[in-house]
């Protein structure tokens, strides 16, 4: 068992952090010794007491087992995830990263944070990465605060255990400091290599997928839908598509063990409160294929924070995070009982758990699983079309248009009621639009949103009808205006699409290889829409320029580094490409990025 | 891979599919384009001055070549004669769109080896679910071996239907088709039923080969496998194989069997 406890210099936050019982899988990963401010006697979820503006980090493999699933991970500082940083805005921090890697080089890549590009840490794009034995100095100034995280952009090493937190301070006093305040980091474990999950995926597609529709769940369905001959129709519009509505997520917990600050379901990770004390949880989403919902039965969570920056509050009882986003929440238990932090995982094949509790060590109630989501025609950019419904009838224009999306070559040059909101109407219209049209179908590309809608006010698939108080993107409303209230000059319209049969990804049909670089003009004012022709989710990432979310809050949008597309919707987000440099620009679930949804963004 | 014979028509659609996707040439498909459509222009085109990467540093892999075989029918069919041994797979090598594809089958009767045809082919990607593939094949086995070029189409059809539909010309100038078909149903989602058959045409006999013109011979069966896990899977079965037509009364004439229903055990394996 840990203890430790810490003032911070300001005076407004006290933490302190036990483990629990069992959490001896990561004990025996804590780092061996002290090289560094703050690092050291740190343990999983707690917040350094200090900032401190230079860090020297190591990476290495180190043998960790978790859940019975060993691996040599590549890791930072021998611990996963790697230790919590805690910088302060307005402060350049320096980052000494030295590779103790034998044969692989390895690179940290700062999400999220506004730097100069060659600090951002992907190898090819930014720098030529860290080879075994050197040591490179990430060095930058911090314009901003928040909640963020790092991790590698070198093979696959995030996805094995690379990757960790940042808390940077405001300059300005903390309108959402609390009494404690925890780093509750999300993420998978498992002894199966990436490399060999592609070439399965490759193989078969749904390899990892054991809740698909069978005959043994024939009769619930018909029951679910109201006659055999409704469940049957359904059933058979999927297949004639030659896809499944049961497919949520492409790596399951077959495989993987969801962790919480790098715990096991089981390792049952402890942060501490005294009842009536404001407790903030900053979530951070740091998985490579996992999307998970969030709960904390018996609390009301408070979301004060998204992707780092501060939104007016939104209480809720649950909220989906996708892979990359992280959002502060807070929450004041008043009981002096344990709450169950739930973070089950989309596709319900498991999920992530750790308990608030007053006192070390307690076991809070952990509520059954919900039902997996059902992919529906509106997941195939059928708008709310019925399945089974011929895409003739659907195409044509006039009733089935009103509220929904249409053919995206046609947006362009026609206002469309459902979308007007989301354009400023004082705005003129871009000048310049890149509308690539619809995508084609072909051998990266199995389908096209025929009807692509506005999804903002979904909080995503699985969580419409769960009679619970779940975040949308149109809630998230930033506390101060945006610092550029220019309009966009130009409209860059892109199809997220890929093929699930044969497991490629990319854009507008191509995969990264057979694509161009988007390329911006500095000081330029872009609006980026995305059309997802995809049945899945796929959190966009911009690095080093912010997403400016189009949802329908004015002046007040929020500023966000990473974006969930929504299968079978269209979203547009401002950016304003102020930083020189190339940028990556992907689908953060690592197996699409690898695959092909990946293109580089050329400021110049 | 699952099989199944699937009506002609499943494939014609098909192919139309892939001959538009083709011919589009990756611009506009599917949706109608509108009358004052605006130019197509996208962001990320190919660029005549691409993206040069530092160090020549890939950031992401997504032209890597992969190798996989399976073994779909590895098998003891049982029947009061004898008991036959059969197989059929395949594997290969190669990227998303170019592949070496390696096929093989042959059965094991009363220790003679029949029905041996091997089959090395390119296959190239052709549209979301299909591949074209040509090459050679050969007929070696304890009969006489015959040689062919190979030419076909192999995928997944509407309704998930696995199909493969092959034409075969021969060194002497004979023509040759086969058509191969399967489809899973999940029971569970580890138990699978899964019908398959096989079909084989001909242009001319060939006695020696046991070999009619027109519908020649069919090996089709029903095979419930349990996946143990994804890549092995025992299975019982029950399989025919036959012969039919001309070929039918070569092989009564030679005092052959002209088709047995087998109970059959068997075992699905990939890597």
């Amino acid at each position: 068992m840990m203890f430790s406890s810490s003032r911070l210099r300001d005076g407004l936050t006290r933490r302190r952090f036990v483990t629990g019982v069992g959490a001896g899988g990561l004990m025996a990963a804590l780092p061996r010794s002290a090289q560094s401010a703050g690092v050291g006697a740190q343990a999983a979820g707690l917040i350094p007491a200090e900032p401190s503006a230079l860090w020297n980090l190591s990476v290495g493999r180190t043998h960790i087992e978790i859940d019975h699933k060993a691996l040599h991970a590549p890791c930072v500082e021998g611990t996963v995830p790697g230790p919590v940083l805690r910088w302060r805005q307005g402060e350049t921090v320096a980052v000494n990263v030295t590779n103790t890697l034998a044969h692989e080089d390895t690179s940290i890549h700062w999400h999220g944070i506004r730097l100069p590009s060659g600090m951002d840490g992907v190898p090819g794009l930014s720098f030529t990465g860290i080879k075994p034995g050197e040591t490179f100095t990430y060095r930058f100034r911090l314009h901003q605060s928040g909640t963020y995280w790092y991790h590698s952009h070198s093979g696959m090493q995030e996805a094995q255990g690379l990757y960790g937190a940042v808390v940077i301070d405001p300059i300005h006093p903390d309108p959402n400091a609390c009494e404690r305040d925890y780093v509750i980091l999300l993420s998978e474990w498992t002894d199966v290599s990436p490399m060999d999950m592609i070439s399965n995926l490759k193989m078969q597609d749904d390899y990892y997928v054991f809740r698909q529709r069978t005959a043994a769940s024939f009769l619930r369905e018909a029951r679910e839908a109201g006659s055999a001959a409704a469940a049957l129709k359904d059933r058979l519009a999927w297949s004639r598509m030659r896809m499944a509505a049961t497919d949520i997520s492409d790596v399951t917990g077959i495989i993987y063990t969801y962790l919480l600050n790098g715990h096991a379901p089981d390792g049952n990770w402890n942060g501490l409160f005294c009842p009536g004390e404001r407790v903030r949880l900053r979530f951070i989403n740091g998985s490579s294929m996992t999307f998970f919902d969030i709960r904390i039965p018996g609390l009301e969570m408070l979301v004060v924070q998204a992707d780092g920056n501060d939104i007016e509050p939104v209480p809720v009882d649950e909220f989906r995070i996708g892979v990359a986003e992280t959002y502060d929440v807070i929450v004041q238990p008043k009981e002096d009982r344990a709450y169950t932090i739930f973070a089950q995982s989309e596709d319900r094949t498991g999920f992530a758990r750790g308990t608030l509790a007053p006192r070390a060590s307690m076991v809070g109630p952990v509520p059954p699983m919900d039902p997996r989501p059902v992919r529906t025609m509106v997941d195939m950019g059928m708008g709310n079309m019925k399945p089974g419904e011929s895409m003739k009838e659907m195409a044509m224009p006039a009733k089935n248009m009103s509220g929904g999306g249409m053919a995206a070559g046609d947006m362009a040059d026609m206002p469309m009621p459902g979308m007007a909101m989301h354009h400023q109407h004082s705005a003129p219209p871009p000048l310049e639009v890149d509308d690539p049209g619809p995508p084609p179908i072909n051998v990266e590309n199995q389908n096209v949103a025929m009807m692509p809608v506005d999804r903002l006010g979904s909080p995503g698939d699985g969580l419409e009808q769960t009679g619970r108080r779940v975040l949308n993107y149109r809630q998230l409303r930033a506390t101060r205006p945006g610092a550029d209230p220019r309009p966009p000059s130009r409209e860059i319209i892109l199809h997220l699409t890929g093929n699930m049969e044969r497991y490629i990804w990319g854009f507008n049909g191509r995969k990264f290889s057979e694509s161009g670089p988007i390329r911006l003009k500095k000081g330029e004012r872009v609006r980026f829409t995305l059309i997802n022709d995809t049945m899945m989710e796929h959190p966009i990432h911009l690095h080093g320029l912010w997403s400016e979310l189009e949802n329908g809050q004015g002046a007040y949008r929020p500023y966000k580094h990473t974006l969930i597309s929504q299968p079978g919707s269209r979203m547009s987000y401002l950016v304003t490409a102020d930083v020189p440099g190339t940028w990556a620009y992907h689908c953060h679930l690592m197996l699409h990025m690898e695959l092909g949804m990946f293109r580089t963004v050329i400021v110049e | 891979m699952k099989r199944f014979a699937f009506p002609g028509m499943c494939l014609a659609v098909q192919m139309l599919t892939m001959s538009a996707a083709l011919a589009d040439g990756g611009a506009v498909s599917g949706a109608e384009p509108p009358p004052s459509s605006p130019r197509y222009h996208a962001a990320d085109a190919p660029s005549s001055t691409p993206f040069v990467s530092l160090g020549g540093i890939n950031p992401v892999m997504d032209q890597e070549r992969y190798f996989h075989g399976i073994m779909n029918e590895l098998e003891g069919r049982y029947a009061p004669g004898g008991t036959d041994f059969r197989w059929d797979g395949e594997a290969w090598y190669g990227s998303d769109y170019n592949k070496l594809w390696l096929k093989t089958e042959g059965t094991q009767e009363r220790g003679r080896l029949h029905d041996g045809d091997h089959e090395l082919l390119y296959s190239r990607a052709i549209s979301p679910y299909f591949n074209l593939q040509g090459g050679v094949r050969v007929d070696l086995d304890d009969g006489p071996t015959r040689t062919w070029g190979a030419l076909g189409v192999q995928g997944l059809a509407l309704y998930e239907f696995e199909v493969q539909a092959t034409a075969y010309v021969s060194d002497r100038g004979r023509f040759a088709a086969k058509l191969e078909g399967s489809y899973d149903f999940l029971l569970t989602n580890r138990l699978i039923l899964q019908p398959q058959a096989e079909f084989n045409l001909y242009t001319r006999s060939d006695a020696a080969r046991q070999v009619g013109a027109g519908l020649s011979d069919v090996d089709a069966g029903l095979r419930l496998r349990y996946e143990l896990w994804r890549k092995f899977a025992p299975y019982v079965a029950v399989t025919y194989s036959g012969f039919l037509t001309q070929a039918h009364r070569i092989v009564r004439d030679q005092g052959g069997e002209t088709g047995t229903l087998r109970f059959t055990l068997g075992i699905r394996s990939w890597f």
